[in-house]
């Protein structure tokens, strides 16, 4: 019995020791994170630059946006130093991988706050987003965040955000299906254990009791179960949903869809902004994503001139059609720009001033960038923009009017 | 007819946790430890697949038998490097802190070669969707296929451990190693082979886990390791058919807690039902009671 007893004991410590090696397996991945990748180094600092940090996601789960990011931001910073910089002065940038992991995404900060960084363009997860700016807040280090959706990315006055919140998506989103009369009877999944999916759901869910349409399913999953959506399509199928509301990232998104298709279920699905980049996905059947749509600030298809300028130079330098994360980056280092040129900010004031300088500076800037015109903000770090809704035809993108 | 798609939907579920179930149950039964890499061995599987197909072009049935000869290597290797030399030490922690180093080592190397991107991986499974009472249930084939592996793979097993001579060594070795060596019973080979058999399934189980869920990252046979080894220790562990009943049992669970009860809750659920398992019976539902004499 003596025996028995260990050996159960055994199992149960190492059944504990293993889902809490769990809990931190599934965002880290110990390889060396902390080379990061950097651009732009070799212009080392004789004179003085404008050092530009950058944190996002290159490698993991959501490395399509942080690859995107760091493109279009790298893209803007390259046209910016060509043209002669801001005010005179060169930009360097330094972009840090955090993998989607707060904690990374917090040490990745600390290199490049000793590295002397004036201002940040970060962080392109809300997770980490929402870590980096605790920190932040405390340094007095201007952040602008590319796509950092959270209500909490930009709670601290030095915070600023490029993309909508998520309570703007979620209610945005409601208001498009009521409005265009997508449907009468929808049905929402999201993952409760992601802030960014339960903001969108919750404010999508408040403004449904506005609209002209039913929520007649509303089921959530976890990240520690986020393979199997079978019951949730299942409940929403039953329910007689039209449309069923994703707001959550491609990633899982690209399951339900297969996993909709294997049960002869076709609402039209509908996603935010996290649903750009599906088609990215490697091995993605794209005919999966037909008619699926999504909200999104930028359609690479648009015949606005700049946006067709960004696209070419984005598509030559890189080999890919720029999404909207590309976008919002690129439009976040001009709007870095044109805040630093507002106050006539030099490289030797120290990072807290510059912070101070941008933070009145940022609400008196309008931007035309490539995700809106007359982009502007306000000083509780929301930008002031028209939605707009992508729509997934024939493996490519397509703008809704 | 979504209580039968529920029922279907969580025993296709529970069926690839009783394969990978069985990996951990015949290693505990006959070596008597935890393989905490079992999971890992199963995305490995799913990659060799993957890139099998997609960079050498073979075909999927050629795919999948390439991953499961790799996968018996590499079991038979990582018994033989990191377990065997540990497996007489004065503390059995000494080889379960070994497996968990050799799971982490397993997925830092898929995320070098691979890296963490998600990949799709699409289905190697060429059974047609099932469409019946007129297009209100659909069961998807990954799903037929899924649950008919699992049987297929369990008669097999069954009648191996009962008819050859392997596994009739494989059950004397379970019962007392020490009288099965003086029975002339080579303990290493059996060991190694039980290794073997597990890593084979454990492909077996890459392969439908990711054509059921094509979504593979290096962590993506982490959560399935540990859901099994519940299932494992819920079936009574060391039973091969309480890895099957485990694991069916578990699958249901967590569907029918999903569909009935609350989907956000679905994990603690299992995890409850579990404990409420062991505190009834502390063996598992198949697991053997026997007293030890102290």
């Amino acid at each position: 019995m003596m025996k028995m007893r260990k050996a159960l004991s055994a199992m149960l410590v190492a059944a504990m020791t293993m889902s809490l090696m769990a809990g931190c397996g599934s965002g880290s991945s110990d390889t060396g994170s902390s080379s990061g990748t950097s651009s732009a180094k070799e212009e080392s600092s004789d004179e003085a630059v404008f050092k530009i940090g950058g944190i996002g996601p290159v490698t993991g789960g959501a490395a399509v946006y942080g690859e995107a990011v760091k493109n279009g931001s790298e893209l803007a910073v390259k046209e910016i130093n060509e043209a002669g910089g801001i005010n005179g002065v060169q930009i360097e940038m330094d972009y840090q991988d955090d993998e989607h992991d707060a904690e990374k995404a917090v040490n990745a900060y600390n290199s490049l706050k000793d590295w002397g960084m004036h201002a940040l363009l970060g962080t392109v997860t809300s997770a980490p987003c929402v870590a980096v700016g605790e920190v932040s807040k405390d340094d007095n280090i201007f952040m602008l965040t590319p796509s950092g959706t959270a209500v909490e990315c930009v709670q601290y006055d030095n915070a600023f955000r490029v993309c909508f919140s998520d309570p703007m998506q979620g209610l945005e989103s409601a208001k498009y299906i009521g409005e265009k009369g997508l449907a009468k009877k929808v049905a929402a999944i999201y993952d409760s254990s992601d802030v960014y999916s339960t903001g969108i759901y919750e404010a999508f869910v408040k403004e449904a009791e506005n609209q002209d349409f039913e929520v007649v399913a509303a089921e959530a999953f976890t990240a520690e179960a986020k393979t199997d959506f079978s019951v949730q399509l299942q409940k929403a199928k039953d329910a007689g949903a039209e449309l069923v509301f994703l707001p959550f990232y491609y990633t899982e998104a690209s399951l339900v869809l297969k996993q909709a298709a294997g049960m002869d279920y076709a609402p039209i699905f509908f996603g935010c902004d996290g649903m750009d980049g599906i088609l990215a996905v490697e091995g993605f059947d794209v005919d999966l994503a037909n008619n699926l749509m999504f909200m999104s600030p930028f359609t690479p298809t648009s015949e606005d001139e700049a946006i067709q300028k960004f696209v070419k130079d984005y598509e030559e330098a890189y080999g890919s059609t720029p999404n909207q994360f590309a976008a919002d980056a690129y439009d976040g280092i001009y709007a870095i720009k044109a805040a630093m040129e507002e106050k006539d900010i030099t490289p030797d004031m120290s990072p807290s001033d510059i912070c101070d300088a941008m933070k009145e500076a940022m609400v008196n800037i309008t931007i035309d960038g490539v995700t809106a015109k007359g982009l502007t903000w306000e000083a509780s770090g929301e930008p002031s923009k028209e939605p707009m809704v992508v729509k997934i035809e024939d493996g490519d993108y397509a703008v809704v009017e | 007819m979504s209580f039968i798609s529920y029922l279907i939907n969580g025993i296709s579920l529970g069926s690839v946790y009783a394969i990978i179930a069985l990996g951990y149950t015949m290693v505990y039964g006959i070596a008597k430890m935890l393989n905490f890499a079992h999971g890992d061995v199963i995305m490995i599987g799913a990659y060799v697949v993957m890139t099998a197909i997609a960079s050498a072009g073979l075909s999927p049935l050629a795919a999948v038998l390439l991953a499961i000869v790799f996968c018996t290597v590499l079991g038979v290797l990582i018994e033989s490097v990191a377990y065997r030399p540990l497996l007489n030490a004065s503390s059995s922690l000494a080889v379960l802190i070994t497996a968990i180093g050799v799971s982490y080592l397993l997925q830092n190397v898929a995320l070098l070669i691979f890296g963490a991107n998600t990949k799709s991986f699409s289905s190697v499974v060429p059974v047609p969707a099932l469409v019946l009472a007129g297009g209100k249930l659909t069961i998807a084939g990954e799903t037929i296929a899924t649950i008919i592996s699992c049987v297929i793979i369990m008669v097999v097993l069954t009648l191996f451990i009962k008819k050859s001579k392997a596994g009739q060594a494989m059950l004397a070795v379970s019962e007392d190693k020490g009288a099965a060596q003086l029975m002339g019973i080579n303990v290493n080979g059996t060991i190694a082979l039980t290794f073997a058999i597990g890593s084979a399934l454990a492909a077996v189980a890459g392969v439908l886990l990711c054509s059921a869920y094509p979504s593979l990252t290096p962590y993506t046979g982490a959560m399935p390791g540990i859901k099994a080894f519940v299932a494992a220790v819920f079936g009574g562990i060391g039973s091969i058919p309480g890895a099957l009943i485990g694991g069916i049992l578990l699958g249901v669970i967590e569907i029918f807690g999903k569909a009935y009860i609350s989907s956000q809750m679905a994990d603690a659920i299992v995890f409850g039902v579990l404990i409420i398992v062991l505190i009834v019976k502390p063996t598992g539902i198949l697991g053997k009671n026997i007293q030890e004499k102290v």
